[in-house]
């Protein structure tokens, strides 16, 4: 498979509290973006995400999503998912209220 | 108000204790996402951005303090403090957690409340007129009918599994304050040869394919409202398209297969199904009627009014501006507004409800509404409390005088918390409102409405705003159509779409050139913007939105 433009983690909600988390290379899900396991390879992403969504109990509605790498690690190309990683503009609330962002 | 019977009670806590279940065997594993979405659906749950997010319904915006009390303690027990007001009257909590949902729905049925059928492909909850058993121009109080069609279309074992979500709004006055044409079927209340009955309009609806209703029956009879909306809801569950869900609304049935031939159809359906309503319903009807008798209005001196309306410009102000007529010429319908400047449209602190539930119970006979315009209402205020009602509105910060203005803005929750927005509505809103008060404009602009809706679904109402916003993704950035004249009023009309889009640092320039524009060119203050767009039409209103816009291209490109 073509190499994709941008490397790619897996990302759904938790299924008790719904909110934004990440799938890590020791098939466990993280709040923390950093900590998430990254695809280079198209293939290896497809499969990884198949055993992500076996986790049905403890996720909804996993998928891939692209990301960008910075000087603070990596960020999300797309502002859907910059908001994910932070929470709603009007409050301080999500995980921007949490001491790990 | 309606008070539940045995059987309301009983159908409810049924439902709660099946839910639970549900929510168990989902955290089990024993249902999968896929089994358990249209449940959790059908009980009002999604699962949003951040969290999951619990619609409430409030059926025809109607509240008693006692029920505000309890959404506050759930607001501060399983959120965060806070509730959002939305668009069909219902409140939102958006960071409930899924094991705690079956606690908040028990919760919510001690106060005769429930969040069904606020999602998925049913009957949603029944609208009707804000100002409904209150307002001078009402021929009779549309709750009542709308309580009728709650009954009837709650767990309607033919309409559960519908072609698509199915949206009813009742109003009992000339003046459309429910958006009647913009819903699935809009209910008027009106009087024929003294007998009373209902105009049916059909097929109005916002959305990706915005459509005006059209009147499908001038007059039905009371005790026929029923089964010919059976007749109407039982045609396009057969007629409506399954294969497409953006074609599935009645809206499409219509335009598809044309008025007549569907009004056809439903008089066959009618005539098939009239005989078997026999007279149960009207006995129904009349035991609600009994529920929504008018309080007894006492009677108080007026002085201290008059003399704080002389004395006070601010509260002049939120008299002048809050305040609509009401049926009792010495009470006031009095709006709350839930869109302080800066703030977020429709949102209410726990502390704002309860204090806002004891205004209600010491002022307005118990009685609140919830309007589709995010704004709350006391239905029954005496004017000579209008004064301590006011001191204790300000003291919670919401004594803002926008009612109507261009601050009193509609905005979906957009990108801020919806998992189907492309773009954020809220912040726009903020900017807007802030704006245009440093200005201290508003009040010189006069009547404006401006809708904001963060995606096509147009749950910001935005086609029907006299100033309509949507928010889209534009190349993974966030960008702004404005559509220009709409209405959604008895002149109904949908917004035309002024030009490309601008991006989000723009959309506040752009709003300030179509309001200079209108400044400059309205024959007098008294013609309100929409008149004045009547008046003129979109070209030079769009010739001033990108006046700018295209000097600045021309000036780039050389």
């Amino acid at each position: 498979m073509p190499r994709p433009i941008f490397d790619q983690i897996i990302t759904a909600n938790a299924l008790l509290a719904g909110d934004v988390v990440y799938f890590t290379a020791a098939d466990t899900w993280t709040r923390d973006m950093q900590k998430a396991e990254v695809f280079s390879d198209e293939a290896i992403a497809q499969v990884r995400l198949i055993e992500a969504m076996a986790q049905a109990n403890v996720i909804v509605g996993a998928y891939l999503m692209p990301i960008q790498h910075t000087k603070d690690g990596h960020a999300p190309t797309h502002f859907r998912e910059e908001f994910r990683t932070k929470g709603p503009s009007n409050y301080a609330h999500g995980k921007q209220e949490q001491s790990h962002v | 108000m309606y008070k539940y019977n045995d059987f309301d009670h009983a159908f409810v806590t049924s439902r709660n204790a099946q839910f639970r279940e549900q929510v168990n065997r989902r955290i089990s594993g024993a249902l999968s996402e896929d089994e358990f979405k249209p449940l959790r659906l059908m009980n009002g749950l999604y699962l949003q951005l951040h969290a999951y997010m619990l619609r409430v319904a409030i059926p025809y915006g109607t509240l008693n303090s006692a029920q505000m009390r309890q959404l506050a303690m759930i607001a501060d027990r399983w959120d965060k403090g806070y509730g959002h007001f939305t668009t069909r009257q219902n409140i939102q909590f958006n960071w409930t957690k899924l094991q705690d949902v079956p606690d908040i729905l028990d919760a919510l049925a001690e106060v005769e409340m429930h969040a069904i059928q606020t999602s998925g492909n049913t009957i949603r909850n029944v609208t009707a007129d804000h100002f409904a058993g209150a307002a001078a121009d009402e021929i009779a109080d549309p709750r009542i009918y709308a309580e009728l069609i709650r009954q009837w279309s709650t767990d309607h074992p033919e309409f559960q599994f519908l072609p698509r979500k199915f949206k009813v709004a009742v109003t009992g006055a000339k003046q459309d304050r429910a958006v009647i044409h913009a819903h699935d079927i809009g209910l008027q209340i009106i009087e024929q040869n003294g007998i009373l009955g209902m105009r049916v309009i059909i097929g109005g609806g916002l959305g990706r394919t915005p459509m005006i209703g059209k009147v499908i029956r001038e007059f039905v009879a009371m005790d026929d409202v029923l089964p010919y909306l059976e007749s109407v809801v039982s045609v396009w569950n057969l007629l409506g398209r399954r294969d497409n869900k953006y074609k599935a609304r009645i809206k499409i049935t219509i335009h598809e297969n044309g008025i007549d031939e569907f009004s056809r159809l439903v008089d066959e359906r009618f005539a098939l199904i009239r005989p078997s309503f026999q007279g149960f319903d009207q006995t129904l009807l009349s035991e609600i009627s009994d529920a929504f008798i008018a309080p007894k209005f006492q009677r108080f001196d007026l002085s201290a009014f008059d003399a704080r309306y002389q004395g006070d410009p601010n509260f002049r102000s939120w008299v002048d501006t809050n305040i609509m007529a009401h049926k009792q010429a010495d009470y006031a319908i009095a709006t709350i507004s839930l869109k302080s400047h800066g703030e977020t449209p429709g949102d209410a602190s726990s502390a704002q409800m309860r204090r806002i539930a004891d205004l209600a119970e010491t002022y307005s006979y118990d009685e609140l509404r919830i309007s589709h315009e995010q704004n709350i209402v006391l239905p029954h205020v005496h004017k000579a409390h209008l004064p301590d009602v006011y001191d204790a509105l300000r003291a919670i910060g919401l004594a803002t005088a926008n009612i109507g203005l261009i601050s009193d803005i509609i905005a979906c929750p957009g990108m801020d918390y919806c998992a189907l927005a492309t773009a954020r509505s809220i912040p726009i809103a903020q900017d807007i409102a802030t704006h245009f008060d440093a200005l201290k404009l508003e009040h010189d602009i006069g009547p404006l409405k401006i809708k904001i809706s963060g995606c096509i679904n147009a749950c910001g109402h935005h086609h029907v705003g006299h100033i309509g916003i949507l928010g889209l993704d534009r190349a993974g950035i966030e960008n702004y159509q404005i559509t220009l004249g709409g209405d959604g009023t008895e002149t109904p009309a949908i917004g035309e779409r002024a030009g490309p889009g601008f991006g989000a640092d723009e959309v506040i320039p752009a709003i300030e050139r179509l309001i200079h524009f209108y400044l400059n060119e309205r024959l007098a203050p008294s013609e309100t913007f929409l008149e004045c767009y009547r008046r003129l039409g979109l070209g030079p209103f769009k010739t001033a939105l990108y006046e700018t816009e295209q000097s600045k291209v021309r000036a780039n490109a050389a």
